[in-house]
C-alpha cells in the first residue's frame, strides 16, 4: 500500500534516558524483518483451518433468526438421518458436560450479567446466535444438515437501541434484573460543578460512535481433539491467549489443567478478537466429548460478523471549562456504551466504557472532572475488548472539545494543546482520573508533529485552495495509551488471566538457541522482537535463536498478547532469561578456559575476553562439551545452559505511552465524500526493539482507526437484525482509499525494567479517528457544518451541509 | 458458507446449453465468469441443481466490427473492457466504466455477458448498455433475437431474457467521428457498487450536442434513462444555465429508492451532482 516514504523512517532520535544502554549486540533498535514473514507469504504458514486431523469431524450451527425469543420447539430427527451427519446437539447436551459462566469482574462493583452457556436452553438474545449444533463428515454435509433443524420460536420484546433499554418500564435482558444496566461507574475529581461554573468558556458535544467489529482476515478456528482413554483435550485454536482458554476449558469441562493443551499455530490477526469466550467455541470442546472424535469449526465471514465480538457503540454528551487564557479547568462526560445481551467473558463488555471514562482528558493538565459510564444491555452481538479498547472514544471526545474550545477562544489547535498538554517536565504524576504516569512527552511530540505535518505550509495551502473552492482540513489529536498492564487490570478482579510471562532459553548442542515463551505471534511480530532481544542480551547472531510460541504444553504460562504487552512484558521477560543464561555459559566457559566468568564475554556467539574482545572460545565447543565431554570439565561444574525465568510488572500499574496524530483530508462538500490525504503519527512507546515492527503496528492501527471513522459500522435495525453483515455492506478501509502514513518517534523508555519498552500496537488506532474528525470538521468549519459521530459517511456529512 | 452440492455440465454449443438447462426442469442456472454467481451458491441464496457453464460455447466469444454495429461476445471478460481495441475505439462508454466496475481479480473473470444478464441496478456495464443503445442478442427456443437496450430492463433483476434463454452477445453501434462520451459515479471505496453512477453518449454539433443519451445506475430498480435530461440538453450547447436545466429535468427521471447508507433525497442530489460533472467532464474532454 504506502510505500515507505524517506519521511518515514527520520533519523531516529537519540534515546533519553542513557541508563539504559542496550547489549553490546546489534539486534535491538535495529529495522530487521520478521524472520517468519518470508514463510508465510511463500504459503507455507499452517492455520487452524489448514489442520486435517485423522477422523476429524465438522460443525456448522443453526443460529437464531430474532434477536429475542423463547425456543419452543427442536426437531433433529431430519438432520439426524442426513447423510454423513455423525452428531446433533443442542443446548441441554451441552450444559450436562459444560458449566455456566458469568462475565463479571469482581473489582467492577455492581457489575451484573446473565450466567451462560455454550448454546441457549430456552431462548435466544441476539440475532445470530448459534442454537443447535450439527456435526458431520464435512462441512457442507453439516450445513446441508442444518438447514433441515427446525426450531420453532415465539418471538419476544427486543432492546435494539439505548432508550428503549434504558426506559424505566423497559422489558428486562434477563429475568430478575432490575434494569439493563450492566455496571455503572462515576469518577470524580475536584470541584466540578464550581469550575463550570467559574468557567470563562464552556463548550459541549453530544457524540456518538459507531459500532464495528475486528474483521481479521482469518476468522475464529478451532479443532478440539478430546482423547477419551486418557482424558485428554487438545485444543488447536487461532487464539491470541493459549494459557487463558487452557484453564477455562479445564475449568468449565471438569478436566485437570495438566489434560487440556492449548495449541495456537499461526493466526492471522487478532486484534482483541481472538481472547473472548465465544459459544460456538466453548460448545465444539463438547461436541468433541461427545463425538469422541477432532471437531473443526471455522467461522465463516457472516458468521464472524454476527458472532466476532462487536465494539465501541456509545453516546457520549461532554462538556470542558476553560478560563480566560484558554486553560482546560474542567471535564465533564457522560458515557452511554451499548453491549450485547451479557457481559463478555472473562474479560467483560465494561472494560471499554471504565477506559472511556477514565481515558478523557488524560493528556491535559486537569483538576477537575467528572465521568459517568452506563453500560447498557443490548439484543446485539456481545462487545467487548478491541484494539485500543475506549481509547479512541476517550481520545476523541476529548480532542472535540479542545477544537471547539480553540474555535470559541480563536486559538490554533497546535496553541490550545501547547497551553494544556502536561508538561514534559511534570513527571511523574496523575490523571484527574488517578492514572499514574511515569514519563510522557507530550510537549517533545507535539512539536515533532509541526514539523512533521510541515503544518504551516499545509495551513497556507488550505487558504489558498479555499479560494478555490477545495475544502482541506487538517485535525490533530493528542493520546495517552495502557500498555504493559500489571494484574490491576484483570487479576484484582478475579479473573485468572496472568499479567506476567515465563520464557525458557536453552543453549541446544549446536551451540544454538532455543527460547520458549508465553507471549504470542498473530503476525505482529512477537517472535521477531523477542529473538532479536535474545540475541542482543545472551550475545549470539539472530539467525541462531529459534522462538517457540503458542503452545501450553511446550511454553512456559503467561499472559501472551493482549493490552500492548508483548514487547514490554514479555521483552523483559526474554531479556533476563538471556542475561541468566549467559552468565551460565561464561561459568561453564570459564571453567574450560580455566579463566574467571567475570573475565569473559558471549559477543556473536563466541566467548570472548571482556577487555580486548579477543577470542577464546566458539560457543558451539561450549555447548559441545558440556552435552557430550563433561568428563572433560573440573568436577562440580555446574553446566546448566537450560534457564526459566518468570517476569510480572511490578512498578507502575501500567506503563503508559504517548503520541499525537495529524491527518489532512479533503472533503467534496457536494457528495460527501472524503479523501484522505496523508496521516502522520508522533509516538512514544519507550524503547525501540524494531523500528520497522513499530511503525508497521502504528500503520496498521492507523487503517483501522481510519476505519472507524470514514467507514466500518454495524448497522441494526429496530428488531436488532444486523444490515450489513458481509464484507460487500460492511465497509473495511481498503488500499485505496488509504492516504501515506508518516510516522515520527520520541523514546522515553520506562524505568521499571531493563529493557525500557512499552507498548505500541494501539497507537495507531487510538487517535486516528480523532485527528480525522477533526480534520473534516476543520475542513467543513467554513461552510457552518459540524459532525460529531462517526463514521462519517457521506449521508452525515451531506446532512450536516444540508445538501439534501 | 458451503453451497450446496449440485450437478455441472459443460456444454460446447448453445443447443447443448438449452438442452442441458431444460434436462434439469428448470432447477439449473448458468454460469459465466461465477462472480455473481458462486458467492450467491456459497451463501445458499441460490440453490440450483445443476450449474451449465457457458465458457466452452463458442457462440458467446470474440469481439467484431460489423459494419457499423460492434458484436461483443457474452463472455468477454470485464478486463478486456479495458484493453480490446475494438471496444476502447468503439465502445468508448464500455473502457471508460471498466476500471470502476469491482477490481481486478473479479474483473478477470466476471464477464460483460453475466452482467448484463444479470442486470444489478447497481452494476456500470447494464446501465450502459442503455447508454449506447446496445442491442441484446439473446438464445431461446424460438432461436435468435434481438432487444433494445430500451426495451431490455424490465424490473429489478428482470430482463427479457426468460428463464432458460441466454445472453449471446451485446450488439453496440459503434462511436462514430463525432461521438462523445462521459462516464463517472460516486463510491465509498474504488472498486464498490457506487451510491448514484452514470453515462453519457452524445454526438458533438459544433457547440450543440445532440442525439444526447444518459443512463444512470444505483437509482431505482433498473438502469434508467434521463430522458428529461436528455431533452434538457439536446441541440444545445452545455453552458451553466442549461446544465441547470438538465439537471431540474433529472428530478422527473428518477424515483430512486431510500435506505438508510443513501436515502432517496441524497441519491437525487448526488444524480443531479452526478450529471453536472458527466456533462463538465464531455466539456473537459474535447
Ligand atoms: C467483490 C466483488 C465486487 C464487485 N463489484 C462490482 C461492481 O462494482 N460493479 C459491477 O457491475 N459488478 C461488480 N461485481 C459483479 C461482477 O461484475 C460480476 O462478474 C458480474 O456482475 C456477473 O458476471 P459473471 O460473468 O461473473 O456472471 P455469473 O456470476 O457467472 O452469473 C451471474 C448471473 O447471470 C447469469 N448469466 C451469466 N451469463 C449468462 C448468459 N450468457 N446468459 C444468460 N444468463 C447468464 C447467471 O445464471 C447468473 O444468474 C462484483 C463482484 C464481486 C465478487
Amino acid at each position: 500500500m504506502n510505500a515507505p516514504l524517506a519521511f518515514d523512517r527520520p533519523g531516529r532520535p537519540s534515546p533519553e534516558g542513557a541508563e539504559h544502554a542496550p547489549a553490546s549486540g546489534r539486534h535491538v533498535g535495529a529495522p530487521l524483518p520478521r524472520p517468519n514473514a518470508k514463510r508465510l507469504l511463500a504459503g507455507r504458514g499452517a492455520y487452524v483451518s489448514d489442520l486435517k486431523l485423522p477422523r476429524m469431524l465438522h460443525a456448522a450451527f443453526v443460529r437464531a433468526p430474532f434477536a429475542h425469543a423463547r425456543i419452543v420447539r427442536i426437531g433433529l430427527d431430519a438432520a439426524r438421518a442426513a447423510p454423513g451427519v455423525v452428531l446433533v446437539a443442542t443446548g441441554e447436551d451441552l450444559a450436562k458436560l459444560c458449566t455456566p459462566w458469568v462475565g463479571t469482574l469482581d473489582h467492577f462493583k455492581g457489575m451484573k450479567s446473565a450466567p451462560q452457556l455454550p448454546l441457549p436452553l430456552e431462548r435466544v438474545t441476539w440475532s445470530g446466535q448459534a442454537v443447535v449444533a450439527v456435526v458431520a463428515e464435512s462441512r457442507a454435509a453439516a450445513e446441508d444438515a442444518a438447514e433441515l433443524v427446525e426450531v420453532g420460536y415465539e418471538e419476544l420484546p427486543v432492546l435494539a437501541d439505548l432508550d428503549t433499554a434504558l426506559a424505566p418500564d423497559a422489558p428486562r435482558i434477563a429475568p430478575g434484573f432490575a434494569d439493563n444496566i450492566c455496571f455503572r461507574s462515576v469518577v470524580e475529581t475536584g470541584e466540578v460543578d464550581d469550575a463550570f461554573a467559574a468557567a470563562a468558556h464552556v463548550v459541549e458535544a453530544d457524540m456518538a460512535f459507531g459500532r464495528h467489529t475486528g474483521v481479521t482476515l482469518e476468522p475464529r478456528a478451532l479443532i478440539a481433539d478430546f482423547d477419551a482413554s486418557e482424558r485428554r483435550l487438545t485444543v488447536h485454536h487461532a487464539t491470541q491467549t493459549p494459557f487463558q482458554f487452557q484453564d477455562l476449558y479445564a475449568r468449565h469441562y471438569g478436566l485437570p489443567e495438566a489434560r487440556v493443551r492449548v495449541v495456537a499455530p499461526d493466526v492471522g490477526g487478532s486484534f482483541g478478537i481472538k481472547l473472548h469466550v465465544y459459544h460456538e467455541d466453548m460448545a465444539v470442546i463438547g461436541l468433541s466429548m461427545l463425538a469422541g472424535r477432532p471437531v473443526k469449526y471455522v467461522a465463516d465471514r457472516l458468521e464472524a460478523f454476527v458472532s466476532d465480538i462487536h465494539a465501541r457503540d456509545h453516546r457520549v454528551r461532554a462538556r470542558a471549562a476553560l478560563d480566560a487564557n484558554g486553560r482546560l479547568i474542567a471535564i465533564a462526560a457522560e458515557d452511554e456504551t451499548a453491549i450485547g445481551p451479557f457481559s463478555t467473558y472473562p474479560r467483560t463488555s465494561a472494560v471499554e466504557g471504565n477506559q472511556v471514562i477514565r481515558l478523557i482528558g488524560a493528556p491535559y493538565r486537569l483538576d477537575a472532572y467528572r465521568g459517568d459510564l452506563k453500560v447498557v444491555f443490548q439484543n446485539k452481538t456481545q462487545t467487548s475488548q478491541y484494539r485500543a479498547v475506549g481509547h479512541p472514544i476517550a481520545c476523541a471526545v476529548t480532542e472535540h472539545l479542545m477544537d471547539r474550545a480553540a474555535a470559541r477562544l480563536g486559538l490554533d489547535p497546535f496553541d490550545i494543546r501547547a497551553r494544556n498538554l502536561i508538561p514534559d517536565d511534570a513527571y511523574p504524576c496523575a490523571s484527574a482520573t488517578g492514572y499514574r504516569f511515569e514519563k510522557l512527552s507530550h510537549e517533545a511530540c507535539l512539536a515533532r508533529l509541526k514539523g512533521l505535518m510541515d503544518y504551516d505550509r499545509l495551513r497556507a495551502e488550505q487558504a489558498e485552495l479555499r479560494a478555490r473552492g477545495v475544502h482541506r482540513g487538517i485535525g490533530i489529536a493528542a493520546f495517552v495509551e495502557i500498555t504493559n498492564p500489571t494484574p490491576a487490570f484483570y487479576g484484582v478482579g478475579g479473573a485468572r488471566i496472568s499479567a506476567q510471562d515465563g520464557a525458557v532459553i536453552a543453549i541446544t548442542p549446536s551451540g544454538e538457541v532455543r527460547c520458549t515463551i508465553s507471549v504470542t505471534e498473530q503476525g505482529q511480530g512477537t517472535e521477531a522482537i523477542i529473538g532479536q532481544i535474545v540475541a542482543d542480551y545472551l550475545g549470539v547472531p539472530q539467525e541462531v535463536v529459534r522462538v517457540i510460541t503458542g503452545d501450553t504444553e511446550t511454553t512456559p504460562h503467561g499472559g501472551a498478547t493482549w493490552a500492548c504487552r508483548g514487547a514490554g512484558i514479555g521483552g523483559e521477560t526474554a531479556l533476563q532469561a538471556a542475561k541468566k543464561l549467559k552468565a551460565n555459559v561464561l561459568k561453564v566457559a570459564a571453567a574450560i578456559l580455566q579463566a574467571q566468568p567475570g573475565d569473559l564475554d558471549l559477543v556473536d556467539g563466541q566467548v570472548v575476553a571482556a577487555s580486548g574482545g579477543a577470542a577464546r572460545l566458539s560457543l558451539a565447543e561450549v555447548a559441545r562439551i558440556a552435552f557430550f565431554r563433561s568428563d572433560t570439565l573440573p568436577p562440580g561444574t555446574d553446566a546448566q545452559l537450560t534457564v526459566a525465568h518468570h517476569f510480572a510488572p511490578s512498578g507502575y500499574p501500567f506503563a503508559f505511552t504517548n503520541g499525537i496524530h495529524g491527518c489532512h483530508v479533503e472533503v467534496d462538500a457536494e457528495t460527501g465524500l472524503v479523501k484522505i490525504l496523508r496521516h502522520f503519527v508522533v509516538e512514544d512507546c519507550g524503547r525501540i526493539i524494531n523500528p520497522l515492527l513499530v511503525d508497521e503496528q502504528v500503520r496498521g492501527g492507523v487503517v483501522q482507526g481510519l476505519g472507524a471513522a470514514f467507514f466500518e459500522e454495524c448497522r441494526y435495525d429496530g428488531n436488532g437484525q444486523l444490515l450489513n453483515g458481509s464484507l460487500a455492506d460492511y465497509l473495511v478501509p481498503m488500499a485505496c482509499e488509504m492516504p501515506d502514513i508518516a510516522i515520527a518517534h520520541m523514546e522515553t523508555p520506562t524505568k521499571d525494567t531493563e529493557l525500557g519498552a512499552k507498548g505500541c500496537g494501539e497507537a495507531g488506532t487510538a487517535a486516528a479517528s480523532a485527528a480525522a474528525l477533526n480534520a473534516v470538521n476543520d475542513a467543513l468549519a467554513p461552510l457552518g457544518a459540524v459532525l460529531t459521530q462517526i463514521p462519517m459517511t457521506p449521508a452525515r456529512i451531506l446532512t450536516a451541509l444540508g445538501a439534501f | 458458507m458451503k453451497a450446496r452440492a449440485f450437478a455441472y455440465v459443460r456444454p460446447r454449443t448453445l443447443e447443448e446449453a438449452h438442452a442441458a438447462f431444460a434436462a434439469a426442469d428448470g432447477d439449473a442456472s448458468f454460469i459465466s465468469g461465477g462472480q455473481s454467481l458462486v458467492p450467491a451458491l456459497a451463501m445458499r441464496l441460490q440453490a440450483p441443481q445443476v450449474l451449465v457453464d457457458l465458457a466452452g460455447v463458442d457462440a458467446l466469444r470474440g469481439v467484431h466490427l460489423d459494419g457499423d454495429v460492434l458484436r461483443i461476445g457474452a463472455l468477454t471478460r470485464h478486463a478486456d473492457a479495458l484493453t480490446d481495441p475494438l471496444i476502447r475505439r468503439h465502445a468508448p462508454l464500455l473502457a471508460a466504466a471498466a476500471p470502476f466496475v469491482a477490481h481486478p481479480a473479479i474483473r478477470n473473470r466476471g464477464t460483460l455477458g453475466g452482467s448484463v444478464a444479470l442486470a444489478d441496478p447497481a452494476s456500470e456495464f447494464p446501465a450502459m448498455m442503455l447508454a449506447m443503445g446496445a442491442e441484446m442478442e439473446i438464445s431461446g427456443d424460438a432461436g435468435l433475437r434481438r432487444v433494445p437496450a430500451d426495451e431490455y430492463f424490465l424490473d429489478l433483476y428482470q430482463t427479457a431474457i426468460e428463464p432458460g434463454e441466454i445472453l449471446v452477445a451485446l450488439h453496440v453501434p459503434a462511436a462514430g467521428p463525432h461521438a462523445c462520451c462521459a462516464f463517472d459515479e460516486m463510491a465509498r471505496r474504488r472498486g464498490d457498487y457506487a451510491m448514484v453512477g452514470g453515462g453519457l453518449m452524445a454526438e458533438r454539433d459544433g457547440d450543440a450536442l445532440r442525439a444526447v443519451r444518459i443512463a444512470l445506475f444505483s437509482v431505482g430498480p433498473t438502469p434508467v434513462r434521463a430522458r428529461g435530461a436528455e431533452a434538457a440538453l439536446e441541440g444545445r450547447a452545455p453552458d451553466a444555465d442549461t446544465i441547470a436545466a438538465a439537471q431540474r429535468a433529472l428530478d422527473g427521471d428518477i424515483d430512486p429508492m431510500d435506505d438508510a447508507e443513501v436515502p432517496a433525497a441524497m441519491r437525487r442530489h448526488l444524480a443531479r451532482v452526478l450529471l453536472g460533472r458527466l456533462i463538465r467532464k464531455l466539456e473537459a474532454d474535447q
